[in-house]
């Protein structure tokens, strides 16, 4: 038996620790582009803020995309509701409330990673520390999850915070795949210049997959694998087809636990029937950004539908 | 006006008093440089964990600490034993007084207390008349504040009978000082407190409304996590293994109160509210409260919910009421009180007002219904100015102050910076009521930590100590 209010403070406090560690690795991702590539670095801090999906909240607030504009946005700028400072603020918030679902070990680690956050980021960023930071940003992040995967009885508390990791994950990697979705079409890029291999090295860099596609493809890159690998690949951490995977685990526990399906459990199969493995010719037969831009308004539905499902409020 | 205080280690800075020979022995073995870094461990213990307050008004400060001294509050068994059976006196005469002063009110019949002091009271809720709470308990948690004047003399400061906050202070204290200091409590025996939780719960799951079936579900109920408190509300559900609600949760299904979960809702049995009576019921009491549950007054009446405490407690320990509690003790148990008060002028009397003006820079004057140590003038501590700016507010509304004589509360050392200094302190053992009493040995020990300052509210600059009771 676990409150509504409680399941939605579990569900927002995995989804916004995640978007921390989203972030940070954004930012990464972009600064080893920016750093490779001298000619047009405002381009690539431009796809940076697209990929954190906060375009139009950067404009109305800075008119240049800059090393410094850009990663003061997304670290620091707490009128940023994703920002790194303005998440951990929220997750922390969360946490607090519902402190009773954690162990001591979890509270702890958020707390402290909040304790941290702050005080790296309390005064504007110097570039030479930038690097130094956003390590210790995703070290705090892998602290938490250590903490909570390795203290945290697996009940339904447990359910609806990887409910959140995973939701808000399939989200952001489908984000950064649709900004750069162009650099994957075969008929565009495929002219195997240094410049598409920087752009296409700069997507896995955002999911942390710039080493394990070596692994899995042993090859250079292509825009099919690259896809395949971020859409579809079961064993790849970040990938739709595995954040769906865990999502789905949760949702049957969660149904055999209460004995009860609801509208989410439907969608989830709706869902996951689009990620099949080896389809994704068919994907791209049908227009990659289409099935982005869809898959992101199906992951929005499915919290939603969780939301209400389960009495959030 | 200087005041020679008590000091409970070494009284008069003459030897050392018994219960702190333990202590000493191993005091004296410890290298001071040690004892100051444990004093930083231990703030980082606390901010780790999160056990902050918030103080309102303090948009910087947010979150902060209530600073913690290392050096323990001792108090041997046989003081302990003293103060417990005052204290059992004390809070039945409480609940005999809220039984009494809601229906038949004999108290008042029999001319013991003036009855304007009860029909005009702000703390008095005419919604409780004839209402009897389940098993007729009307104050369940209760923090007697106690200070200390002398080797015998104790005396009750306040009686804490609505929400009592401070206890998950005395156990994280005990638990800090444990991991600071293990082979402390080796070399001396103290009593336990960390069984506070379940001790709580057992009272409360005892409380239970009648027609309850199977074991009890109780809940926590906090204003939420903006709280000052709040800490301590979510501490003590986890521990107790309890949900902890917001009033947004709850609703009243089928005559119960019930709260939302995943699978629907779930009935309540008693609640332990840590909200205000306002705010409970907006539709018997404030009705623009978000914080309260719509109807838990008619679910309380029909006797179906258990609310701890019960609405309206707050006539008991209200500050003008506080005076007359020699009598009331003596008007329910049939003995005089155990635990004296402190000599209390109420300001709505002619005469003691016309004394209090004239005396002010000798007396505590204090709101009647303030608390947190906020709206109090410290005569002695008070500049001139201040003093005069006080008496105005006096002469403009005497009923709403009453004044007491500045007491030489006890001290007992901290570790400063240059060494141990004495410190005044006071004492906040919890007590349980319920099908018995129940008091955990020990409490929350609040001290001035500024030097003289005999204020010890942690709003304004006090802080805490672990309090031991030993087991001698």
């Amino acid at each position: 038996m676990l409150l509504g209010r409680t399941a939605n403070g579990l569900y927002w406090m995995t989804r916004y620790i995640e978007r921390v560690e989203n972030m940070a690795r954004i930012v990464d991702a972009g600064l080893r582009l920016a750093l490779t590539r001298t000619d047009s670095s405002a381009d690539e801090w431009a796809s940076v803020v697209m990929s954190a999906g906060a375009d139009q909240a950067f404009r109305e607030r800075h008119s240049e995309y800059t090393a410094d504009t850009v990663s003061d946005f997304l670290l620091r700028d707490v009128t940023n509701p994703s920002s790194v400072l303005s998440s951990i603020e929220t997750a922390r918030t969360n946490a607090r409330m519902v402190r009773t679902a954690l162990t001591r070990e979890t509270w702890e680690s958020i707390n402290e990673a909040w304790m941290t956050c702050r005080r790296m980021l309390a005064a504007p960023i110097d570039q030479r520390e930038l690097p130094k930071i956003l390590d210790a940003i995703k070290r705090e992040t892998a602290l938490i999850r250590g903490a909570f995967h390795g203290t945290m009885l697996r009940n339904e508390i447990f359910d609806f915070a990887q409910l959140g990791i995973y939701v808000e994950r399939a989200d952001n990697t489908a984000r950064i795949l649709d900004v750069k979705y162009y650099v994957l079409l075969p008929s565009i890029s495929w002219v195997g210049s240094s410049l598409d291999n920087y752009q296409w090295e700069s997507i896995l860099r955002s999911v942390s997959a710039h080493r394990s596609y070596r692994w899995v493809y042993e090859a250079d890159y292509k825009p099919t694998n690259i896809a395949d690998f971020l859409i579809l690949n079961r064993r790849m951490p970040r990938s739709l087809a595995y954040c769906y995977h865990m999502i789905a685990e949760s949702l049957d526990f969660l149904a055999d636990d209460y004995g009860e399906r609801h509208v989410c459990h439907g969608t989830l199969a709706d869902i996951r029937a689009k990620l099949k493995p080896g389809s994704i010719a068919s994907i791209f037969d049908g227009g990659l950004h289409e099935f982005l831009r869809d898959f992101i308004r199906s992951n929005n539905r499915l919290g939603n539908e969780v939301a209400e499902n389960y009495r959030f409020f | 006006m200087r005041l020679v205080a008590f000091d409970e280690m070494r009284p008069h800075g003459n030897g050392l008093r018994q219960p702190y020979a333990g202590y000493d022995g191993w005091l004296q073995t410890q290298d001071p440089a040690r004892l100051t870094e444990k004093m930083e461990d231990a703030e980082r213990v606390f901010r780790r964990t999160g056990i902050t307050f918030a103080v309102y008004g303090q948009e910087e400060a947010a979150e902060r600490l209530i600073p913690f001294d290392i050096v323990p509050r001792i108090i041997s068994g046989a003081e302990w034993r003293r103060l417990t059976q005052g204290i059992e006196q004390r809070v039945q005469a409480l609940n005999a007084f809220l039984d009494d002063i809601y229906h038949r009110q004999e108290i008042l019949r029999a001319g013991r207390i003036p009855r304007e002091l009860i029909a005009a009271n702000e703390a008095f809720l005419p919604e409780m008349i004839g209402v009897r709470p389940p098993a007729g308990v009307y104050t369940h948690i209760i923090g007697v504040d106690i200070v200390r004047t002398s080797e015998n003399e104790f005396f009750v400061l306040e009686d804490n009978a609505r929400t009592p906050s401070g206890v998950s202070y005395m156990i994280e204290n005990r638990e800090t000082m444990m991991q600071l200091f293990p082979e402390l409590f080796q070399a001396v025996k103290v009593r336990p407190v960390e069984n506070y939780p379940q001790l709580l719960r057992q009272s409360l799951s005892a409380v239970a409304p009648r027609g309850t079936e199977g074991s009890p579900t109780v809940a926590v109920l906090t204003p939420g996590s903006y709280n000052s408190a709040y800490f301590e509300h979510a501490f003590l559900a986890d521990q107790m293994g309890v949900e902890l609600v917001e009033g947004h949760d709850l609703r009243v299904v089928d005559g119960h109160v019930a709260m939302r979960t995943t699978q629907g809702y779930k009935r309540i049995d008693v609640l332990y509210r840590r909200v205000d009576d306002d705010y409970l019921d907006p539709l018997t009491f404030r009705p623009d409260s978000a914080l309260g549950v719509p109807g838990i007054m008619d679910v309380f009446r029909a006797g179906n919910i258990t609310i701890a405490n019960a609405p309206g407690t707050g006539i008991a320990d209200d500050k003008a009421i506080y005076s007359y509690m020699p009598e009331i003790v003596e008007f329910y148990t049939g003995r005089k009180a155990i635990l004296g008060n402190i000599p209390t002028w109420r300001c709505s009397e002619a005469d003691s007002l016309k004394y209090v003006l004239e005396h002010l820079e000798e007396l505590v004057v204090k709101e009647v219904h303030g608390s947190g140590g906020y709206g109090m003038l410290v005569g002695p501590a008070a500049s001139k100015a201040e003093r005069e700016t006080f008496a105005a507010k006096l002469k403009a509304k005497p009923s709403n102050y009453i004044a007491q004589p500045t007491l030489a509360l006890s001290t007992c050392p901290i570790l400063t910076e240059k060494g141990l200094a004495p410190r005044h302190v006071d004492l906040r053992p919890f007590v349980l009521v319920s099908d018995r009493i129940r008091i955990v040995p020990g409490g929350l020990t609040r001290v001035a930590l500024k030097e003289g300052s005999l204020v010890v509210n942690s709003s304004q600059g006090g802080g805490t100590k672990d309090t031991w009771v030993l087991d001698d």
